[in-house]
């Protein structure tokens, strides 16, 4: 048997030198003679342990981690192609701790399969789901996802089922289906890792989108920062044609299908639904107005399903084990299974799917392991740039939609920032309003000018100009960009804003002269 | 000295781009990553060739041009150089990464380096937020960046 060694091309792991660990690999293989494959998997998401080696033995897979390229003649030396030990020796991967406990459904392969494998992909569970969905009508499907209570993943909890039964009940010459991989957020990356570790698990996911409500066309916008994952997508939609899982037979169906992959050009805006359809349209990514609601007049005017592209990658599973299964996970209105990722100073960082419902406290203490530097955390942001920041009296919080709603922030794409004692909130809630000016796409004022006016304001409470007064406009305006915007950019700053601001009231004081704010 | 294609040039290239991608549906933003590609830029003089073949007015396409971040004016230097300063990596001492690449580099955000070697960018979000702080260089992706890396990645552009 030719040994198997898998090295992870996923961004994360080359970002942490896993090109030149395979490099070494392959170099050492020849110079021993030693005959063996060297499989590019995508990460299994503990990025604390990448770039991290598997190899196949006959005891099954076997981890070392995290390896850097001078350790790899020393793994070699200590047998590793048959799991001798070392002292990077992980185990069996699925026994990593940080993986065990997980829940994975829709990251079920990622990190386990060679991605552009369709075997692979199929001995793994793959294809189910739209196999089962082309045998059974329309609504049918609609009905499953429907009653699976999987709800938009982008960060919008929209119930996906609703959306895709009213592209169906709306008769059209051309409908769409729009996947958004436009992930902006700072501390997502859950989209990244499925397009490069299981591509056709989306393009699966897209296809019965397509077939449950006559869209024969879709489109995954992905952004231009994630170049790995647009040659992955790319290469893995030519697999998918040539195989006959898309074009105008979705395996030997009577439905047709097809798809294409655009590049985004650095527009964080375009991450919103409407933004985005004008930036495919070749426009400026200009927020529109709803109604018309996209399920109605979409991509140029037609019907449109435009969802996550977790929530795209979350419909196979369900298709294929059924909607009680996924149903079964998770707590309240929020069913199945949430992708968090762990990230910024953290010690544990990557992804992890659970159900539901742990406490935030549970996430970043018992998951994360708390911060990367050792200090004690200040706060934490759930659900990117747009979130809000927690501090550690609502640790308790769980990871449910509706919990973060009362709690005044959101789950957004579900990512958590990680800040130490050394954060300053003030700074934190200026970078808000700023990096709202930058992405603003100016359409509506709150948005466009509110982010200016409070860049300002937090500049004046910085400097200990009537810091109190300042704080009550701040507050006003955040009331006006909440409700005042067209969009969740402009309205949804203030929850990092107004956060900062409500649970770390002693950064915005006026600072001692000996130490004035920069 | 980075030499300047002439607008006959320009425009025939751009053109060929045009004309290769126009048949797609909502062909602007692929005409345009097309043609940043060919030129390392997007040249004024092509714009009348784009607005031209895709029936649209030149406001329409100079609007779409100004738009997004990616589209540049001017050509980039030879390697370009994108530091995160989104959350997740300021958690981690962006700034502090940030002011001492400016340094080493003698360049601020969106300048480039007077012999042409390097542009420096902020960029928001490289989704590598488990290994910040991160980078990309000329689109190869560089995480937990520390002193030693930043040593490296200075020399890789002034080599």
């Amino acid at each position: 048997m030719i040994a198997r060694i898998y090295v992870p091309g996923d961004s994360g792991a080359l970002a942490l030198g896993a090109e030149k660990v395979a490099i070494a690999i392959e170099k050492e293989l020849a110079d021993r003679g030693i005959e063996a494959k060297i499989v590019r998997n995508g990460s299994r998401g503990a990025y604390f342990l990448e770039p991290m080696v598997e190899v196949a033995t006959e005891k099954g897979r076997v981890a070392y981690g995290p390896v850097q390229p001078s350790e790899v003649k020393s793994l070699f030396d200590s047998g590793f192609l048959t799991g001798g030990h070392h002292k990077r020796w992980l185990g069996a991967p699925d026994k990593i701790p940080f993986l065990a406990r997980q829940t994975r459904l829709t990251f079920a392969r990622c990190g386990v399969i060679n991605p552009l494998s369709l075997d692979h992909y199929k001995a793994h569970g793959g294809l189910k789901g739209l196999q089962n969905a082309v045998a059974i009508a329309p609504a049918e499907i609609v009905k499953q996802v429907t009653e699976s209570g999987l709800r938009g993943r982008g960060g919008a909890g929209f119930p996906t089922g609703i959306k895709w039964k009213t592209v169906l009940d709306t008769t059209a010459d051309k409908k769409y289906i729009v996947c958004n991989a436009d992930e902006g957020d700072s501390a997502t990356f859950a989209d990244r890792m499925i397009m490069e570790g299981d591509p056709f698990v989306l393009i699966e996911g897209m296809a019965i989108a397509g077939v449950a409500t006559g869209a024969t066309k879709g489109f995954v916008y992905i952004r231009s920062e994630y170049p790995h994952a647009v040659a992955m997508m790319q290469k893995a939609v030519e697999a998918a044609r040539k195989a006959g899982l898309l074009g105008l037979n979705v395996l030997g169906s009577p439905n047709a299908f097809d798809m294409e992959i655009r590049v985004g050009a650095g527009a964080y805006v375009c991450g919103e639904e409407t933004s985005l359809l004008n930036s495919l349209e070749g426009k400026r990514g200009v927020v529109r107005a709803k109604p018309p609601l996209p399920a109605i007049q979409g991509l140029f005017g037609k019907p449109t399903v435009i969802n996550n592209v977790i929530s795209l990658a979350s419909v196979p599973v369900i298709m294929d084990k059924g909607a009680a299964f996924y149903k079964d996970f998770g707590m309240g209105r929020s069913r199945g299974t949430i992708p968090i990722q762990i990230a910024g100073n953290v010690r544990y960082g990557g992804l992890f799917e659970a159900a539901f419902g742990m406490t935030l406290g549970e996430i970043v203490d018992d998951i994360g392991g708390g911060t990367a530097t050792g200090r004690p955390v200040k706060a934490v942001q759930v659900g990117g740039p747009l979130g809000a920041y927690f501090p550690r009296s609502l640790f308790d919080t769980p990871f449910d939609y509706e919990a973060f709603a009362a709690k005044d922030g959101l789950i957004g794409h579900a990512g958590i920032t990680v800040f130490d004692d050394s954060a300053d909130m003030l700074k934190q809630a200026r970078f808000a309003m700023e990096f709202c000016a930058i992405e603003s796409c100016g359409k509506c004022t709150p948005c466009r000018i509110g982010s200016t006016r409070g860049v300002e304001t937090i500049d004046k409470i910085a400097r200990g100009i009537e810091p109190e007064k300042q704080i009550e406009l701040v507050t006003d305006l955040c009331n006006t960009m909440k409700f005042g915007s067209l969009c969740a950019l402009g309205g949804f700053t203030p929850y990092p804003v107004m956060s900062a601001i409500n649970h770390f009231r002693d950064d915005f004081k006026p600072a001692p002269v000996a130490e004035a704010a920069e | 000295m980075i030499m300047q294609p002439a607008s006959t040039e320009i425009a025939s290239r751009t053109a060929a781009i045009v004309q290769e991608l126009k048949g797609l549906e909502g062909p602007l933003l692929p005409i345009l990553h097309g043609i940043q590609e060919e030129f390392g830029h997007v040249p004024q003089d092509a714009l009348p060739v784009i607005a031209e073949a895709l029936n649209i007015s030149k406001a329409e396409v100079h609007g779409v041009v100004t738009f997004y971040h990616d589209y540049r004016s001017h050509p980039a230097g030879r390697h370009v150089l994108k530091l995160c300063q989104a959350e997740a990596c300021q958690s981690m001492g962006s700034d502090a990464v940030a002011a001492k690449l400016k340094q080493l580099l003698g360049i601020g955000f969106h300048e480039t380096a007077r012999d042409g070697s390097v542009t420096l960018e902020p960029v928001y979000c490289l989704g590598l937020c488990a290994c910040a702080p991160s980078a990309m260089l000329d689109g190869e992706v560089i995480g937990r960046l520390d002193d030693e890396k930043l040593d490296e990645i200075v020399a890789e552009v002034r080599s």
